[in-house]
């Protein structure tokens, strides 16, 4: 019997993807560990490679195809000794953990957890130690994306979806009466309406990127239930300016950026303020061992936001090299997933663009995220005369369950420090 | 002229090394290996391997003292230290011969010499002082190891005060002999010099011996050693060595108490350092704690294309550890996608002493400092039929189950053969099962193996033989 080919879930988050690209065609042969096709998920281009061996039968859905839902049959492969007829007496199976929603835990909006990699058969791979603890705390495991070896769940994904559960949004807290409660992220309005309001006017349509759409949700989601608060501070960095031609002009082996520095002082700040490196969850407040940066990059449809991972261990050419690099796979659509997800703190820079000051939406669970402007000159008042400066204003948000205004005003002074004197940054 | 431009070189020929070379080498990636001494490294030449073979003959001298046990009488029963040692270097020659072997298999460049970072992907080979190449790679894999720890009042002196590597290779065998520190590397020379007939002390700076093991294999371990007639001080410190002509004499401090211990030799086992000199970190974002190497779970440094392994990025110091990190970090760099972090619960840990001692995962008091709410088991060997039959009765095996999932968190063993029989549970805790799993599975009739079943029902109060 042919070997159904279903769409996979290659990120946690994925619940749909495009299926950007055939690389095989009827009739080709396919060994395990051969790239089928190119799927488009929520942040990235990525290859989905065969775990059997056999003959491309039929392809079901296009090359081109948008949503296509994970777990539906999008090819059927033919085993060694199988011809072509073997299809003929095929119906593929209607996608079934596809459609099923998501167990609910309570009546809580559950992470929207994509179902594992099922083979042909339905079986899923899991672990003893993975079933029993799921059974457990009533989890669903088809629900559950695996990550050990081959796709198998494990320990770490129950642990994961069960914190991913605590972690997600409860109701809003203490909401004034006057106000309904809304416990999911509200839908935009359709299509036809938004029509029928503006009076019909012509318009283009761009189809919704996967990427969009998880931009779209995540963020109404933060700022509908995370409550945002808002520090500013001008740091002056007309020493970091000149430090940094300096170490420029040692090597060819880095080019450090203004937002290399941003990046280490942050690192350098929340391991002084701990309080400040933490996620919300509804049993605690995690409060993470590494300081993991996620650095929002701006792509042509999106952004995405790849993580420098341990920043506050890593000096500042390394830093350099690796967001360079990650920005620039990044733009080409190749950050492999573990790059792009977790993370503990944020920064956003429009700096570039010219953008004087800015507030950023925060990147849950991440605890703050660090909205960094241009650096430029502005008049300042020392010892009571008017003097000139390089200013740049960066803008904290914080997540106000987890870090208050005491503790994000310290994170800032620290801050503050090592970028105006950022020889410090070097200890 | 020899090719000089690779994918990948790795610096230094232990287990960490060439088993990340092969598996580069598997992968299709051009590799070379850069090192100084011997292939194999000190595992294979000067550790683990070598020392095995000492061990064998130990353990068949103490065979030999109790024939009348087995029904059998023997008369002048003599030994020859040379020999003994020489057969123990022949064991290591004709292993290291094999990775040589091994390497040319796979066809990976091999360079004679001491290796060290130039820079920009380069790495500078020399031999006896002299520059004898300079190689580049995209990427370079650290793996120069480690050495023996000493300390400022207890300087090895080669001739009578010892590190594992003249204790390996002894003239003759001590009349009495000082070991300092009882980690894995210390008990086992303890346990072969007094079976092959010495007067052996044991000095431990910790309250326990064998630290890392569970509280009650350490208070096992001690309780045999000491009815063999080994001497154990824990918490306890040489703080002073007076050399005499004919004896050392160590001054040992302990609670509330000093004596003097009269010796012919010293060894020293007080742990190691990582070898991080003379190996071009300088001018590196390459970070230093401890002597040890800082790498991330992808054993990457913080010097892009530059990733460490083994003994010099830190504990476990054990060579299959070391492989194990070689073959996730050439994995990652060749791109593999099903790669996973060393998960260090899963690394067996083994004592070749008699008895042996055998671990995996966490002790009962990591598992309750760790938070969980433990089910322990335990079963002694002298409830096994194959081990009374071996006369080997001596022995236990422990296991700490986390209460609320039956998740295994660790297993503890002591007796004969119990690092051979360790790999049972790794493989179940690598594959994550729980008490159902193991307790269903058939272990054979009769083996030392059903200890470890037994270990595992009598956490759930349905030990049979005991």
């Amino acid at each position: 019997m042919p070997i159904e080919i279903l769409m996979p879930a290659l990120s946690p988050t994925m619940t749909e993807g495009n299926l950007a690209k055939w690389l095989k065609k009827e009739g080709d042969e396919v060994h395990s560990g051969d790239v089928l096709a190119e799927i488009e998920t929520d942040k990235a281009t990525m290859e989905f490679e065969a775990v059997d061996d056999g003959r491309v039968g039929k392809i079901l859905v296009p090359e081109g195809a948008q949503g296509v839902k994970v777990n539906q049959p999008i090819a059927l492969l033919l085993g060694e000794d199988e011809d072509a007829s073997a299809l003929e007496s095929f119906t593929p199976k209607a996608p079934e953990a596809a459609s099923a929603p998501a167990k609910r835990i309570d009546d809580e909006p559950a992470p929207a957890a994509p179902p594992s990699v099922v083979r042909g058969n339905g079986r899923i791979f899991a672990s003893p130690l993975a079933r029993r603890m799921a059974q457990q705390a009533g989890l669903d495991l088809g629900a559950i994306t695996g990550s050990g070896p081959q796709g198998r769940i494990v320990k770490v994904d129950i642990e994961a979806a069960l914190s991913a559960a605590r972690a997600a949004p409860a109701r809003p807290p203490a909401t004034p009466r006057a106000q309904p409660a809304a416990p999911i992220p509200s839908p935009a309005l359709s299509k036809e309406r938004i029509l029928a309001l503006a009076g019909n006017p012509p318009y283009t349509e761009r189809p919704l990127t996967a990427m969009r759409r998880v931009i779209a949700r995540r963020l109404t989601e933060s700022k509908q239930t995370v409550p945002h608060f808002y520090l500013s501070v001008d740091c002056e960095i007309d020493e970091l300016l000149k430090f940094r031609v300096e170490l420029n002009a040692k090597s060819e082996a880095y080019r450090i950026s203004v937002n290399d520095f941003v990046i280490r002082a942050a690192a350098l700040a929340l391991r002084q303020v701990p309080a400040a490196n933490a996620s919300w969850s509804e049993d605690a407040i995690l409060l993470w061992e590494s300081v993991d940066i996620a650095v929002a990059v701006a792509l042509e449809d999106g952004l995405i936001t790849p993580v420098v991972r341990n920043a506050d261990r890593k000096g500042l050419a390394a830093i350099a090299n690796e967001t360079r690099d990650l920005a620039a796979r990044a733009r080409a659509g190749k950050l492999k997933l573990e790059e792009f997800q977790g993370g503990t703190f944020s920064i956003s820079n429009l700096g570039m663009f010219g953008v004087r000051d800015f507030a950023a939406v925060i990147n849950p669970p991440h605890g703050g995220i660090l909205a960094v402007g241009a650096g430029e000159q502005r008049p300042v008042v020392r010892n009571g005369a008017l003097s000139i400066a390089t200013v740049m204003s960066c803008t904290l948000a914080c997540d106000h369950r987890v870090v208050d205004g005491a503790v994000g005003a310290q994170f800032l002074a620290a801050f503050k420090k090592l970028v105006e004197d950022p020889l410090t940054m070097l200890l | 002229m020899p090719e000089t431009s690779f994918d990948l070189i790795v610096v230094g020929g232990g287990p960490g090394g060439y088993v990340a070379a092969i598996r580069a080498a598997q992968l299709g990636l051009k590799t070379a290996v850069v090192e100084r001494e011997h292939l194999g490294g000190i595992c294979l030449n000067w550790g683990c391997i070598p020392t095995k073979a000492l061990l064998r003959s130990s353990e068949i001298h103490h065979l030999l003292h109790r024939l009348d046990d087995f029904g059998f009488s023997a008369k002048d029963i003599r030994y020859d230290a040379g020999k003994l040692v020489a057969r123990s270097r022949a064991v290591a020659n004709q292993l290291s011969n094999g990775v040589a072997y091994l390497l040319r298999k796979h066809k990976i460049a091999v360079f004679d010499g001491h290796g060290r970072l130039a820079g920009n992907g380069r790495i500078a080979v020399a031999k006896d002082g002299n520059a004898v190449a300079e190689l580049t790679a995209g990427h370079i894999v650290l793996a120069t190891g480690a050495r023996a720890r000493s300390l400022p009042w207890l300087e090895p002196d080669g001739e009578r005060i010892w590190t594992y590597k003249e204790a390996m290779v002894p003239p003759a065998i001590p009349k009495s002999l000082l070991v300092v520190g009882s980690g894995a590397i210390g008990i086992e020379f303890a346990s072969f010099y007094h079976d092959m007939g010495a007067e052996v002390t044991v000095v431990e700076v910790l309250d326990r011996v064998l630290p890392v093991e569970d509280g009650e294999i350490s208070a096992f371990a001690r309780q045999s050693f000491e009815k063999q007639g080994i001497k154990i001080h824990t918490g306890a410190n040489v703080t002073a060595l007076e050399r005499g002509n004919e004896t050392l004499t160590a001054r040992i401090q302990m609670q509330g108490d000093t004596l003097e211990a009269k010796v012919e030799r010293v060894i020293l086992a007080v742990g190691i350092v990582g070898n991080v000199e003379d190996i071009g970190l300088e001018n590196t974002e390459i970070a230093v704690d401890k002597t040890h190497i800082v790498v991330d779970e992808w054993l990457r440094t913080g010097e892009p294309g530059v990733y460490a392994i083994g003994d010099l990025v830190g504990p476990p110091w054990l060579a299959h550890k070391a492989s194990h990190e070689g073959v996730i970090c050439v994995e990652r760099i060749a791109g593999i996608n099903d790669v996973h972090p060393l998960d260090r619960r899963n690394i067996p840990a083994c004592t070749y002493s008699r008895p042996q001692v055998a671990s995996v995962g966490l002790t009962e008091k990591g598992a309750r400092e760790a938070g969980y709410e433990v089910r322990i088991g335990h079963f002694p060997f002298i409830g096994n039929g194959k081990a009374i039959a071996l006369g080997e009765p001596e022995g236990m095996v422990k296991t700490v189950f986390d209460a609320k999932t039956g998740e295994l968190l660790g297993a503890h063993m002591i007796g004969a053969e119990v690092t051979e029989l360790i790999q049972g549970y790794t493989i179940a805790k690598t594959l994550e099962t729980t008490e159902t799993e193991l307790i269903r599975s058939i272990f054979p009739h009769p083996t030392l193996s059903e200890t470890m079943h037994e270990a595992v029902l009598d956490a759930y109060g349905r030990a049979i033989h005991f």
